[in-house]
């Protein structure tokens, strides 16, 4: 029940975090000049009519008022409505949660395997030649800008070879994930740029390590020894540095979701400011800080499952 | 009829092992000679860097990647070390010869417990988990490991000082090895409980009839264990014997320094040996104690000396061992060599 | 017995900090041409070419041309000077606020710590598009809004970073002894604490350098940054957008400018690590 007190804790931790950035996504949408009314009804409105959908939106208000009562519809977990799609905002957000969601999904195990696999390499034969080509690889990975590297997959994959869409995410479960093998991929090269890095100089210490000397005088088999002594000690650092990431992944998705025309959150997001849909931009934005804190919280408990010296606090 | 000594355990014969560093060529371990034989304890004793760890790597191929073996033969039990292949390497490790490190805590994986790193020595047994178990607590008990049943899923950061060691050892003895090398096990630990260790070493030893080849730099330690000792020099070998006789009378100025440098009590000043240990890439020619050797004449300064065999059972590797005959060790022994 | 072989001498390519001055002499190309465009091409980046449009890469326009005839590799030299401009300038910001921060917080401790560590914890939870996002929709888009964004979200890091450093010298022998000799906290932190932890900033900032080039570049594409008729790496690219299918080239090839320039202020960060590395062993 240690993991059980652990997330109470931490939720309740969380709670004058998430509070305080409640306020600064409302000061921020309230920030934002011009008046929502206006803009909705278009400059050919006449003033009453103006004045009315400013009643109506509860504009008129005082600003704690205005705070408090966003806060409590919040909490009912209504975010208000699209000024462009007519729309429940929270309905909005959920559609469009599954997209961003299996997108991090896809990239964080394309991001595990690419980066433990050529991390490992790497590590192993250290001075080698496909030590030097990782090592390139990932350097090539943090200095591109992972947009670009969406658009020249996309222009290879999809338009010339065809093997993937060029937009948009299908109808079935099978094109869906279809539709973020090169997205995901993006994502991934990007930060295993970063992990191949922590990884490769994990492995290199620990197999200089006296464990892995006792390992081998025991006479296990080779196999035994990668996977139980080296890469069980690598991934607790990788761990670390993952979760870290994270957050960079899901910005990161911001923009492929562009780049790849796929129904997400980051995309709401792009469209929502281009259309001065606040309520929208509010609702996105919260959604990406819950999503942010909860991915820590289950990236920390993982973290102390893996290493035993670590007890959770 | 030629009979093989079929007691010997490991032969080992004009050993060398040099590494390469930088383009630097460091040669470790020169002309190395010896043999043990079932549940013998042969202890080897020098400073560090002399080559006494190296050798001891060699035996179960734990060497580094930039070593090389130019000369030698290690034999074990018939079969030659050096040229086994992979396969028969892991059958060798673990199962015939053990290992335990001198720093239990760095030499046990911190991230797997106790029952997982021992279980893998039941690897190749046909063992149902209930034997394992059995197994494992009953080797924990063996070491003197207190409710062993509980221990068993710990980790090593949770065991003490002496505990982490006795754990080590009780790993190594489930492969059930016949010869354990020892590098420097009590080195890393205090007085008390490194009594402790070599008492169970010790009774190990007469229990399992084990093999032992105890490595450190600890003449004290060497003199409670060990059946013969050989001493190390910059990667040669300068003296071996019995320990009782290298106790009672040495026949190498290396050994006279190493004994007269044992603190005797409290009124007698310390005698370290003047000089240091010699570069092992920039060996000086001829003798390599040469240069800090109170003997030392021309010659020594020219030839490697020779080792030779001054009593039976008794090597040195000196020009002028005969000089030291009349010299008094720490020990006496009477005409029957008892002490 | 043996003897030494010779000694090899250390070769060339080891003793020379080669990542270094690889990466100076790209910037040092890059920065050539923000100042002197006209030596990297003949074109002009604003001239209409009717007759021109939408041209794939050939020997006469090496990255194409776009729907308007311009020259996509002459656009993107002529572009060179603002991101450049961009990448330092949105560096310089955060670096200086979060290494302030950093030392303030980490000599001082206690309340002023907690509370700029639950300021940055609060920023955290962000991801970094997304606050990029949400302040372009307050500013407007633009160049202020770019600066705007990347110096709000870019402090985090520097702080982090000098923060854990100076923890670590707040510790060592020469600050306690300017402590007991009386010296006024603001010489301590500036004349003591900063020169030894401001390497780390200076090999962070090569980096950071790198990463506002690619923020500004990507918030551009999203078309919320620089705004056309200005011509940045990332803009350029968001033209090409509706126009990917038929010529895709628009939004590919000025990545490539992007990626070296990128490399050279990478290798520079790696090469001044490696030197500060060595030089405190």
């Amino acid at each position: 029940m240690d993991v059980l007190n652990y997330v109470i804790k931490r939720i309740l931790q969380m709670i004058p975090v998430f509070l305080i950035a409640t306020i600064i996504v409302f000061a921020l949408v309230r920030a934002i000049p011009g008046d929502p009314a206006r803009v909705m009804l278009g400059d050919r409105a006449s003033q009453e009519a103006v004045d009315l959908l400013r009643h109506k939106m509860g504009l008129d208000k005082s600003i704690p008022e205005q705070f408090w009562i966003f806060f409590k519809d919040m909490l009912h977990l209504d975010f208000g409505t699209s000024m462009k799609y007519k729309l429940p905002v929270g309905e909005l957000l959920i559609s469009r949660l599954a997209c961003t969601a299996l997108l991090a999904l896809v990239t964080v195990i394309f991001t595990i395997v690419i980066s433990f696999v050529l991390g490992y390499l790497a590590g192993m034969k250290k001075g080698s030649f496909i030590d030097l080509i990782i090592r390139f690889y990932a350097l090539f990975g943090l200095s591109a800008p992972s947009f670009w590297i969406g658009l020249v997959l996309l222009d290879f994959f999809a338009l010339k070879l065809k093997l993937f869409p060029v937009s948009g995410w299908g109808n079935t479960m099978g094109e869906h994930l279809k539709a973020m093998v090169l997205p995901a991929l993006t994502s991934a090269i990007y930060v295993s740029g970063i992990l191949i890095r922590n990884l490769r100089s994990n492995v290199i210490d620990i197999s200089k390590s006296d464990y892995v000397d006792f390992a081998i005088s025991k006479g296990i088999s080779p196999a035994r020894l990668s996977i139980f002594h080296v890469v069980r000690n690598a991934l607790i650092p990788a761990t670390t540095l993952l979760s870290l990431r994270v957050a960079v992944m899901l910005s990161g998705s911001v923009v492929l979701e562009t780049v790849f025309t796929l129904p997400g959150l980051g995309n709401l997001l792009v469209n929502s400011i281009y259309s001065r849909d606040y309520p929208v931009v509010q609702g996105v934005v919260m959604m990406f800080v819950v999503l942010v804190m909860l991915i820590n919280l289950i990236t920390d408990i993982l973290y102390s499952l893996l290493d035993p010296r670590v007890k959770l606090q | 009829m030629n009979m093989k000594d079929e007691r010997n355990l490991l032969e080992v014969e004009g050993l060398c092992i040099h590494f390469e560093t930088n383009g630097y060529d460091v040669q470790a371990v020169q002309d190395v000679t010896f043999s043990i034989k079932k549940g013998e304890a042969m202890g080897f004793v020098g400073e560090s860097g002399c080559g006494k760890s190296t050798t001891s790597r060699a035996i179960i191929r734990l060497l580094a990647k930039n070593a090389n073996i130019p000369a030698g033969k290690i034999i074990y039990k018939d079969q030659d070390v050096l040229k086994m292949s992979q396969e028969e390497l892991r059958k060798y490790r673990g199962k015939e010869v053990g290992m335990i490190f001198q720093e239990p805590m760095t030499a046990l994986n911190p991230v797997l417990t106790i029952r997982t790193q021992m279980y893998e020595q039941f690897r190749g047994k046909n063992m149902s988990k209930e034997e394992k178990e059995k197994r494992a607590i009953e080797l924990l008990r063996l070491v003197g490991i207190p409710s062993p049943e509980k221990r068993l899923d710990e980790y090593i950061h949770q065991f003490s000082g002496g505990m982490r060691q006795r754990a080590m050892i009780a790993i190594v003895l489930a492969g059930e090895p016949k010869l354990l090398i020892a590098d420097e096990p009590t080195t890393a630990l205090d007085v008390t409980i490194q009594d402790q260790i070599i008492k169970l070493i010790n009774n190990l030893r007469e229990e399992l009839d084990m093999g032992v080849l105890l490595i450190t730099h600890d003449l004290g330690v060497i003199s409670q264990v060990c059946d013969k000792v050989a001493v190390m020099y910059a990667g040669f070998f300068v003296e071996e014997t019995d320990t009782l006789t290298l106790m009672a009378h040495p026949m190498h100025p290396y050994t006279k320094g190493l004994i007269d440098a044992i603190p005797n009590g409290m009124t007698e000043e310390l005698k370290p040996i003047p000089g240091n240990t010699p570069s092992l890439i920039d060996l000086p020619n001829g003798c390599p104690f040469s240069p800090r050797c109170f003997m030392c004449e021309e010659i020594c300064t020219k030839e490697i000396p020779p080792m030779v065999e001054v009593d039976p059972g008794h090597f040195s590797r000196c020009h002028f061992a005969e000089k030291m005959r009349g010299y008094k060790g720490v020990i006496e022994l009477d005409e029957k060599g008892k002490e | 017995m043996a003897k030494n072989l010779s000694a090899k001498k250390i070769p060339f390519y080891k003793r020379v900090n080669l990542t270094l001055w690889i990466g100076v002499a790209i910037v040092a190309v890059f920065v050539l041409m923000a100042i002197v465009p006209s030596l990297f091409t003949h074109f002009d980046p604003d001239a209409l070419d009717p007759t021109a449009m939408l041209q794939k890469p050939s020997a006469a326009h090496w990255f194409g041309t776009d729907n308007y005839g311009r020259d996509i590799y002459a656009r993107c030299v002529y572009a060179t000077k603002i991101d450049l401009v961009i990448g330092v300038f949105a560096m310089l910001v955060p670096m200086i606020m979060g290494t302030a921060l950093g030392l303030l917080s980490g000599y001082y401790g206690g309340k002023l710590d907690m509370i700029i560590m639950r300021i940055f914890d609060i920023f955290m939870a962000f991801p970094y598009m997304v606050l990029a996002i949400a302040i372009v929709a307050v500013t407007g888009a633009g160049l202020k809004a770019l600066f705007f964004s990347i110096w709000l979200v870019g402090w985090k890091e520097y702080t982090r970073l000098i923060r854990s450093e100076v923890l670590v010298v707040k510790q060592s022998e020469y600050v306690q002894a300017a402590k007991v000799l009386g010296y006024s906290d603001a010489r301590i932190i500036l004349f003591t604490i900063l020169p030894n932890v401001f390497s780390s900033s200076l090999v962070y900032a090569a980096s950071d350098i790198v990463m506002c080039m690619m923020s500004s570049a990507s918030l551009s594409y999203l078309g919320l940054g620089v705004q056309p008729p200005t011509s940045e790496w990332g803009a350029i690219m968001s033209g090409g957008k509706t126009f990917f299918t038929q010529a895709s080239w628009i939004s590919i090839f000025p990545g490539v400018f992007l990626i070296i320039a990128g490399l050279g202020f990478s290798l520079v960060g790696d090469g001044l690590s490696d030197m500060i590395r060595t030089k405190k062993r």
